[in-house]
């Protein structure tokens, strides 16, 4: 069997927790700005006044709809809001409006790539709506704790798979394909570092052949590389304890990323009992065919389609497909230089994929930018290429004109024009400059005809450099060959 | 000035300058101070009211017209009123001033109505004598003719509006009736009130005591008054999801009109084992709508028994969630000791909810929690939905309402209310709870004296939204009864 630790099996659940890109709250019309002062976005209903009642954000509804068809699940018309009941100083209702009982979503599934190559699927269970609490803050003060509501009732989708990955890698492959299928329908912007997306991590371990063990839930983890850490060190921490005869109790862990390490928070004995039950100041919500459909018709492409469509219509290879899919904003870029370029996508697109995922993205990396703060139209990256394919400036030139062209924002035509970039065509010329090498240079054409055929290279330099790097290289490569077997 | 003034009677005056709004609100003020001792008011702020009532009489004086313009109502301290203080009667919230005005009170004042205070009630409306207040008991006005040394209740729990509209200080007042809170109260006090469907009246602002049950209603001297009042008072409200998107007619424009040809239901069930007094008054009732020319149709209603059970389940079921948001954190009354954040919230709630809050809480998490919920609360969802379809089948396809009891009795001692066991007092919303847990309209309209001489009520059960069909009959039953002239039999304190 695959994927055995030392001998055990490794079961993973993921609930991820993504906030809805809502202008407004679940339930109040309260803004969801990220970053605004302490208790700036609370409405009397996000501080649960009396007598205070939830209105839903349809918006929010329709998002978890489009997430639903996202992960290519079943979307129920009939959903509803319970309410989970729990003091918590940052819960000012007692009680959170969540679904647990008829979810929005069931029945979906992801793909993941392996390592190997091979696809797996991940099934997931439900996606349901549910409010955010408020933010306690502890480190303010020695003597008080001090609460934040601005995120008190901020809408978020919860989206709870099966237990179906066996290793961090698969967990790790799993947020991040549905992180990009959320950024792609648009639903969250899954930002990771503003909190926008959490993961709870159930995990247990058990010999091959024997029941599932007791699993760990280790709660709130914020990024994925967060995620694989804490998955690995429970598995650690699982195995030693079962290999030393320890038993693995049920129980919430925390991950903490400054150690590395999990801890326990608290364990089943200690957990609540939410009693749970119908919200009774909300209606069940109730999607119309109509809306469905409006919905369905409203979904942008997934990455799973982007990718093959990229592979089968632009003749790009998996793993540069998968690079450009990754990103939204890059993969439309790359669509709309290959628009703008003047010939045929199977003449450029390969080409502009290449100069997009090795120039531009060292480029982004280097300066620390995105793609729509690059400082250029992505139509330029198409008129660069354009300029390559018809032999107006070489691939080594078109280099010093993307630089030229991220350090002033110029179009590549006029920069070519400026710097007198144009490629020697003219096989007259190039015939001068070649000639005068080779007369300049005795020595190394006795050489290379005895025999040292690497000093080709060298008259090839020397020819190009007397051009300031303009002439055809193919042009002078076929000169060089004759004139050099006539020597 | 008039005693025991209508709000017709008022807008009459109003409107020719017989007094001004403000000698009308001082009027109540003054009476309000003479007794009292009935403890109908537990907030008053006497220059608001009198500075509103002004500011209506200038708006008279401009030639405005508003169905309640310058009317002076009271308001059960369930509503939130922006700006004075609005406790539910309970210590926790005793120090809650809200700045938002509920739904409700604001549909009032946007026609015109002007505050005089806020009403005694049971705490969180959770009772049905008005003796669970933490600002002590209300006392309803009237003696038994037996025994007139004893104080009797005057239901509950919109106690405070009952008494404060049964002896004259306010024209009428806001109630609210989540197990018959509006009905009980007014049968004891010759009242009528009107507990509307749910969803006609907005819940926004209304501190929830159970969220599916809860409707506010008015409670009034006539029926004419409850008609003007629930039309000013109802209406969809996009603020509460549970509203309803209807439009409300002119209610008073189905008084006097004919009841010939309607058909009224009474269930077999709801005679079994009702008092002498309360059949013999059903049996008038039941002539005077025949000589109106309506036809008396014998129903059963197999499921009634069953209400006050799942209602004693469902109800504190959502207020023991509706409840937990008073934990002494933000606006609620905060206990003084405490070493951490759960000794805050259970000395907090230790001291500030009453007995009989605490008692629904419990039960509320009860019935609620795992290995118990699917035999409490899920049962109980399944007998409302049995109850529903029994009034939907059994009833309404055949007949147009349902005429009953209010209440098993008369209004009790508060010595002996204050003895009673809990199911005991349960007993009183017995005729009540049906109409909120299948969440239609029910009115009690006041139809005579017991032979101690204190009111008692009959009560009508119409379908969703049959209010204007419940004010035409009440209308006839009131009229027959002539319970105007009654009522001066009553010994009064």
């Amino acid at each position: 069997m695959e994927n055995l630790v030392r001998g055990w099996e490794v079961i993973i659940g993921l609930e991820v927790h993504a906030q809805i890109a809502t202008k407004s709250k679940l339930f109040s019309s309260s803004p969801t700005a990220y970053g605004s002062d302490p208790n700036t976005q609370v409405s009397f209903y996000d501080a649960a006044m009396p007598g205070m009642l939830p209105v839903l954000n349809e918006n929010a509804i329709d998002q978890a709809v489009k997430s639903g068809f996202g992960i290519k699940g079943t979307i129920n018309k009939i959903s509803r809001f319970d309410r989970k009941n729990y003091f918590y100083p940052d819960l000012p209702s007692g009680y959170q409006i969540s679904q647990l009982y008829y979810p929005i979503v069931t029945d979906g599934y992801i793909d993941i790539e392996l390592l190997d190559g091979t696809v797996k699927r991940i099934n997931i269970e439900r996606i349901h709506v549910e409010q955010d609490a408020g933010k306690s803050i502890h480190d303010l003060s020695p003597e008080f704790s001090y609460i934040d509501l601005n995120r008190s009732g901020v809408p978020l989708m919860e989206i709870v798979s099966k237990p179906d990955m066996r290793s961090p890698y698969e967990a790790m492959q799993y947020v991040k394909k549905l992180r990009n299928i959320l950024k792609y329908v648009g639903s969250s912007d899954c930002n990771m570092e503003r909190g926008n997306l959490r993961v709870d991590a159930n995990i247990s371990i058990h010999k091959p052949g024997e029941p599932f063990g007791n699993r760990a839930e280790i709660k709130n983890i914020n990024s994925i590389r967060f995620l694989g850490q804490a998955l690995e060190y429970e598995i650690e921490r699982q195995i030693i304890a079962k290999e030393t005869g320890e038993e693995i109790v049920q129980e919430t862990r925390l991950f903490d990323s400054n150690t590395g390490e999990t801890r326990s928070m608290r364990s089943k004995e200690d957990a609540a009992d939410y009693r749970y039950f119908p919200d009774p100041d909300l209606k069940p919500v109730i999607l119309s065919d109509e809306r469905i459909e409006r919905l369905r018709a409203e979904m942008p492409e997934l990455p799973d389609e982007k990718k093959q469509r990229f592979m089968s219509e632009y003749g790009l290879r998996a793993n540069d497909a998968d690079v450009l899919i990754d990103d939204k904003e890059v993969a439309d870029c790359f669509e709309k230089a290959v628009n703008a370029s003047k010939f045929e996508p199977s003449e450029t697109a390969k080409l502009i994929a290449n100069w997009m995922i090795s120039e531009l993205f060292a480029i982004l990396n280097k300066e620390n930018k995105t793609i729509d703060t690059i400082g250029f139209p992505i139509e330029y990256l198409a008129e660069l290429v354009d300029l390559i394919v018809d032999k107006t400036i070489s691939g080594k030139i078109a280099k010093t004109v993307f630089a030229e062209m991220v350090s002033s924002g110029h179009k590549p035509v006029d920069i070519v024009q400026e710097l007198g970039l144009v490629q020697i065509q003219d096989e007259g010329v190039i015939r001068k400059v070649v000639e005068e090498v080779l007369s300049k240079n005795p020595a190394q054409v006795e050489q290379y005809k005895s025999g040292k055929t690497q000093l080709f290279g060298f008259f090839v330099g020397q020819s190009m450099k007397s051009m300031q790097g303009k002439g055809n290289p193919e042009t002078i490569n076929k000169l060089l060959q004759d004139l050099l077997s006539k020597m | 000035m008039k005693n025991y003034l209508t709000i017709s009677e008022a807008k009459k005056c109003l409107m020719s300058r017989e007094f001004s709004a403000y000698e009308l609100m001082q009027h109540y003020l003054n009476r309000i101070k003479n007794y009292s001792k009935l403890n109908a008011y537990v907030t008053l702020d006497e220059e608001k009211a009198l500075a509103s009532a002004k500011h209506a009489d200038e708006r008279i004086a401009k030639g405005e017209s508003l169905p309640l313009l310058g009317v002076p109502l009271a308001v059960k301290d369930l509503f939130c009123t922006k700006g004075i203080r609005t406790t539910a009667c309970s210590k926790i919230l005793s120090e809650f001033v809200p700045e938002y005005e509920s739904t409700v009170t604001q549909n009032l004042l946007n026609n015109g109505a002007v505050f005089i205070g806020k009403t005694n009630m049971d705490e969180f409306a959770m009772g049905s004598s008005n003796i669970t207040s933490c600002f002590g008991p209300c006392f309803l006005p009237y003696r038994k003719k037996s025994k007139p040394d004893i104080e009797l209740v005057p239901g509950g729990s919109s106690g405070g509006s009952a008494t404060a509209v049964a002896s004259d200080l306010c024209v009428a007042a806001i109630g609210s009736d989540t197990g018959g809170s509006i009905r009980q109260p007014a049968a004891f006090s010759g009242l009528v009130g009107i507990k509307p469907t749910y969803g006609l009246c907005s819940r926004w602002g209304m501190v929830a005591f159970a969220s599916s049950l809860d409707q506010a209603g008015p409670l009034t001297k006539t029926v004419e008054d409850a008609a003007i009042m629930l039309k000013a008072m109802a209406g969809y409200d996009q603020k509460d999801s549970t509203s309803e998107k209807v439009a409300i007619p002119d209610y008073t424009a189905f008084l006097g009109q004919s009841v010939k040809g309607m058909k009224i239901g009474i269930a077999r069930e709801y005679l079994e084992g009702l008092n002498e007094e309360n059949l013999a008054l059903l049996e008038k009732a039941k002539s005077w709508l025949i000589d109106a020319g309506c036809e008396i149709v014998d129903i059963s209603l197999k499921t009634t028994s069953y209400a006050l059970p799942a209602y004693h389940i469902i109800a504190p079921a959502e207020a023991s969630s509706n409840l937990a948001r008073y934990d002494g954190v933000r606006y609620t009354k905060r206990a003084k000791n405490f070493s951490n954040i759960d000794e805050l919230y259970v000395n907090s709630r230790s001291e500030g909810f009453g007995e009989e809050v605490k008692r629904r809480i419990l039960t509320g998490t009860y019935v609620l929690s795992a290995g118990y919920y699917d035999a409490y609360y899920t049962r109980a969802l399944k007998i409302q939905k049995m109850i529903k379809d029994d009034f939907r089948n059994n009833a309404f396809s055949k007949v147009d309402l349902i005429l009953c009891p209010t209440t098993p009795n008369t209004a009790f001692g508060i010595e002996e209310s204050a003895n009673m066991s809990p199911v005991d007092m349960y007993l009183n919303d017995v005729y009540t709870v049906n109409a909120n847990i299948a969440g239609l309209p029910a009115i009690s309209v006041p139809a005579g004296l017991s032979k101690d001489g204190l009111p008692m009520g009959v009560q009508l059960i119409g379908n969703r939204f049959a209010e204007a069909e419940i004010f035409k009959v009440s209308h006839v039953i009131e009229k027959s009864a002539n319970f105007a002239e009654l009522r001066k039999e009553i010994i009064t304190i």
